[in-house]
């Protein structure tokens, strides 16, 4: 595989970059507990993603997304850091 | 019968000892019954084999006709016979194993497709080194080796010596090869080729049981000719005629066979015949489930009735049927309706199902207790499910009330063919009577009209008022229609309003539809007719579009489309929020249509030809408007061929001249529009564009003056020949003309050229159309099975059947777009 170069602009201040943050072990246990659901419920991102690698999330953080919505102008998604599989 | 738990199931091929083992009879005669009618024992029809007729029991395992699974028999080939439906296999097998020693073609018994050259054009064995030949396959099932045909026997000979340990290499599972070479036929059972007794006690037998005869017959001759030793010619022919009859059997549409007959010449159906393509068992019987408790027919319309009933004919009534439990509390009910003849059985608890007669009614009605069941009629107010396909939609299946009503259609208020799709031009929907007390509730609490009239696609309504139905409330509602007391109460009899009418003279129109609003009822919009003035003076508009309702009264503007029409409705949207899980909605969309049409018909509404007619005048303003347009554009392609065009932005030089022509164009035409929405004022037509109930300004221009721009694909006309659209045109003409305007109305007729245009552009928009459906039709289904199992959970998440998150809320503001205004709250109006 050819690695790109690294790149020299922030993705984290692209527009189209909604923001990410890493819960502590603390918000993650409240969350978990609001939406009743365990780690394997939540929706995943791969820890190859651009931001979490720029963020340095490890797999088994809970990242907060923050983005725009049509519908309701402004809305949180949160996503659990998943490893990437070897072979993919 | 004994029931047995299966854990496993092995598909592969029956060994002849399996054959034998399971089959009850040896079959060796091809007689069917002697001379009394008795079937022969030995024969095709064996009793032994299982029972057809009532009455009769097994000789096998004594079950009568519904018990009996039926049982195997076998017959004794004479010669090996080659399965037809494995003759690929077949080849393959011979392609790849060694003629001599049945050894796999390759060296460490691996697959032969693994390896990269193809075994079967190897030269010689890598086991025994022995020369091969080249195996060819004729179809239907012929082999030849090197021009020397290979007879089943040998095949079957090479296929036994195949070693166990080749087998999983060659791709077998669970069985030997020699398999595919029939020594032993499985003779079905009766029971699947049951014969029928024709009236005069005429038997016609099942086309399987006409092919096991032949079958059976010439195998029978065959073994004779081989004891006495017949010569090989007829031998071959008669084997040959074995494998023709057996190859039919299983499929009697094998290329390269001749169909095998009737005696009529109907072709007889075979085993593939029976389970393949639409009718067969597979799509027709298995996938393709026929309803009980239901019916069809065809609809048409009906005002009077709600929009959540359903006019039922009686014969239908009649025939549905619903069980009616027998308690002490409905049990003088359950006589009464005995009584009068609207139960057609009664089941009793012992299980027993009894026809309700004219005979037995009496003794029934003094037997009927407690715990009985009665299947009694459809009933006016019972609650069915209506549907009409394609059912596309949750709309597409809604409950609705019975109404008994003569004649032989189904018949719906209009109102509700807009969720159905339906129109009545020969259209027919089902009808499903409701058999479980859960089923019913489910029905009345959730799918009745009544709920269903905010689509959750828009969170608009999907219900409203059509066509003369508008024109009649926009009419009515207008400022200055004046009603006497006599009319205004004849019109709310009509649209079905109980209510007193204030001590006075003259009722305007827009007092009596607040008749139907409820009280409480606030709203102010823009109605369809408003004329998107520059400066809008809202309340003081001329056109009175501008609708403002206080506490249910309509205090200015018409009611038209953007009020009470399906899919715009403002007014049955609101009262739809404000008034959840109501009648309220219902009762007013039935009030209003009613009201609409009650008003019309009093007006009168019709047109004519000459509602288009136009003043010479005015015609020589609209010739000049559409000259000026064609002016103009000559003068642009003018300025084109000189180089002079002003080139927009991302566009080349042609396509820039394309895009003025057709601007120019258009503004010539909305001109001329314009000046016939002056002069046509009186006509009916400008009522039914103006209040949204059909046609638009559009459609009257086309109609009266000039149809415009044909394209296709949004260009002008552009194919035909080279650089000209027909062959009267000079090559490199770029005027309107050349390319498709049609500067005639419909009325004064087109010209030849404009007509070949006009339909050019028709049959786009048709094939469009058609093309436009499947795709999107296709994408949706995908769409819908992606999505079917994700569902709303009570914390307003969304969820897969895994219980994974899919959204952490509905529709990221948790919002039900059929509690909501168009998908929004207005939170202003329910505070103050």
């Amino acid at each position: 595989m050819i690695m790109a170069a690294p790149s020299k602009i922030d993705i984290l201040k692209h527009e189209l970059v909604p923001k990410h943050e890493i819960l502590t072990a603390a918000e993650k246990k409240e969350l978990l507990e609001k939406v009743n659901a365990t780690e394997k419920q939540l929706p995943k991102i791969l820890d190859s993603d651009p931001v979490i690698k720029k963020i340095e999330a490890k797999p088994g953080d809970v990242i907060k997304i923050t983005r725009k919505s049509q519908t309701a102008g402004e809305t949180v998604y949160y996503r659990i850091v998943a490893e990437k599989t070897k072979h993919h | 019968m004994a029931l047995s738990k299966f854990r496993e199931l092995e598909f592969s091929l029956m060994s002849p000892e399996l054959v034998k083992n399971m089959a009850r009879v040896r079959i060796v005669t091809s007689d069917l019954y002697d001379a009394d009618g008795y079937p022969v024992e030995g024969g095709v029809m064996d009793p032994r084999m299982g029972v057809i007729d009532p009455g009769f029991h097994c000789r096998t395992c004594g079950g009568g006709i519904g018990d009996c699974p039926g049982h195997f028999g076998y017959l004794e080939l004479a010669k090996p016979i080659i399965h037809v439906l494995y003759t690929k296999f077949v080849y393959y097998l011979l392609k790849h194993t060694c003629r001599k020693c049945s050894r796999i073609m390759t060296v460490a018994a691996k697959s032969p497709k693994a390896g990269k050259k193809s075994t079967a054009t190897a030269a010689k064995c890598p086991h025994c080194n022995a020369q091969q030949k080249k195996v060819t396959f004729a179809k239907p099932y012929a082999f030849y080796e090197d021009k020397e045909e290979l007879s089943p026997m040998t095949i079957r000979e090479r296929f036994e010596k195949i070693p166990d340990g080749d087998l999983k290499a060659l791709g077998i599972r669970g069985g030997r090869p020699e398999w595919l070479i029939l020594t032993l036929f499985p003779i079905s059972p009766v029971t699947m080729r049951p014969s029928i007794t024709l009236e005069g006690g005429e038997r016609s037998e099942d086309d399987l049981t006409h092919k096991l005869v032949d079958m059976v017959r010439i195998n029978q001759s065959l073994k004779e000719n081989i004891d006495i030793g017949a010569p090989e010619f007829i031998l071959n022919d008669l084997w040959e005629l074995v494998q023709y009859h057996i190859s039919t059997y299983f499929d009697n549409e094998l290329t390269g066979v001749p169909l095998a007959r009737h005696r009529s010449g109907r072709p007889l159906k075979g085993i593939v015949q029976r389970l393949k393509a639409k009718d067969g068992r597979i799509r027709g019987n298995l996938l393709g489930k026929r309803v009980n408790f239901s019916a069809r027919t065809v609809i048409s319309p009906d005002p009077r009735l709600s929009i959540n009933e359903v006019g039922v004919p009686e014969i239908i009534s009649q025939e549905l049927t619903i069980p009616e439990y027998v308690t002490n509390l409905n049990i003088k009910h359950v006589k009464e309706l005995l009584r009068s003849g609207k139960v057609n059985y009664v089941l009793r608890p012992d299980g027993r199902r009894i026809k309700v007669s004219e005979d037995n009614k009496k003794d029934l009605i003094d037997n009927l207790t407690i715990g009985w069941t009665a299947d009694r009629q459809l009933q006016e107010g019972d609650i069915i499910i209506f549907n009409r396909q394609p059912s596309l939609h949750m709309v597409s299946m809604m409950a609705h009330r019975v109404k008994i009503t003569p004649y032989r259609t189904f018949r719906m208020n209009p109102s509700v063919c807009p969720p159905y799709n339906a129109d009545f031009d020969g259209d027919e929907m089902n009808l499903h009577a409701l058999q479980t007390e859960e089923a019913r509730t489910e029905a009345e609490c959730i799918m009745d009209v009544k709920y269903n009239i905010k689509s959750p696609r828009s969170g608009g309504p999907v219900i409203g008022l059509d066509l003369d139905q508008i024109s009649g409330i926009f009419l009515l509602t207008k400022k200055t229609t004046l009603l006497s007391k006599e009319d205004a109460s004849q019109l709310l009899a009509e649209a079905g309003i109980e209510a007193d009418l204030p001590d006075k003279k003259e009722f305007t129109g827009k007092e009596l539809f607040s008749m139907l609003l409820p009280k409480g009822l606030n709203m102010e919009y823009k109605a369809n007719c408003c004329e998107n003035c520059d400066d809008c003076t809202r309340s003081g508009c001329e056109h009175d579009a501008w609708v403002i309702i206080k506490n249910g009264e309509v205090k200015s503007g018409c009611i038209d489309a953007k009020g009470v029409g399906a899919f715009k409705g403002k007014i049955i949207s609101k009262i739809d929020t404000l008034y959840e899980d109501s009648e309220e909605v219902k009762n007013f969309i039935d009030r209003a249509g009613r009201l609409g049409i009650a008003f019309l018909m009093r007006r009168g509404f019709s047109l004519g030809i000459s509602d288009l007619d136009l003043d010479s005048s005015v015609h020589m303003r609209i010739d000049q408007e559409i000259k000026k347009a064609e002016k103009e554009s000559n003068i642009l392609i003018e300025k084109f061929k000189k180089k002079e065009l002003k080139i927009l932005p991302g566009l080349t030089a042609e396509a820039s001249l394309e895009a003025q022509i057709m601007n120019t164009l258009a503004s010539g035409v909305s001109n001329v529009s314009d000046i016939i929405a002056d002069n046509i004022k009186k006509s009916d037509i400008i009522v039914m564009a103006k209040s949204g109930s059909k046609g638009s300004m559009i459609n009257t221009t086309q109609m009266a003056a000039v149809v415009g721009q044909e394209t296709i694909l949004g260009k002008r006309i552009k194919r035909g020949y080279m650089n000209r659209t027909l062959p009267h045109i000079r090559p490199g003409d770029l005027s309107p003309m050349s390319h498709g305007f049609v500067s005639r109305g419909f009325k004064d007729g087109l010209t030849p050229f404009e007509l070949f245009w006009n339909i050019m552009n028709g049959r786009e928009g048709l094939m469009d159309k058609s093309l436009r459906t499947r795709k999107s039709g296709y994408m949706q289904r995908r769409l819908i099975n992606a999505l079917q199992d994700l569902k709303v959970q009570h914390d307003l998440s969304v969820r897969n059947a895994n219980n994974q998150i899919i959204q952490f809320m509905a529709g990221e503001d948790g919002v039900d777009p059929t509690k909501s205004d168009n998908g929004k709250i207005n939170w202003k109006e329910y505070i103050v």
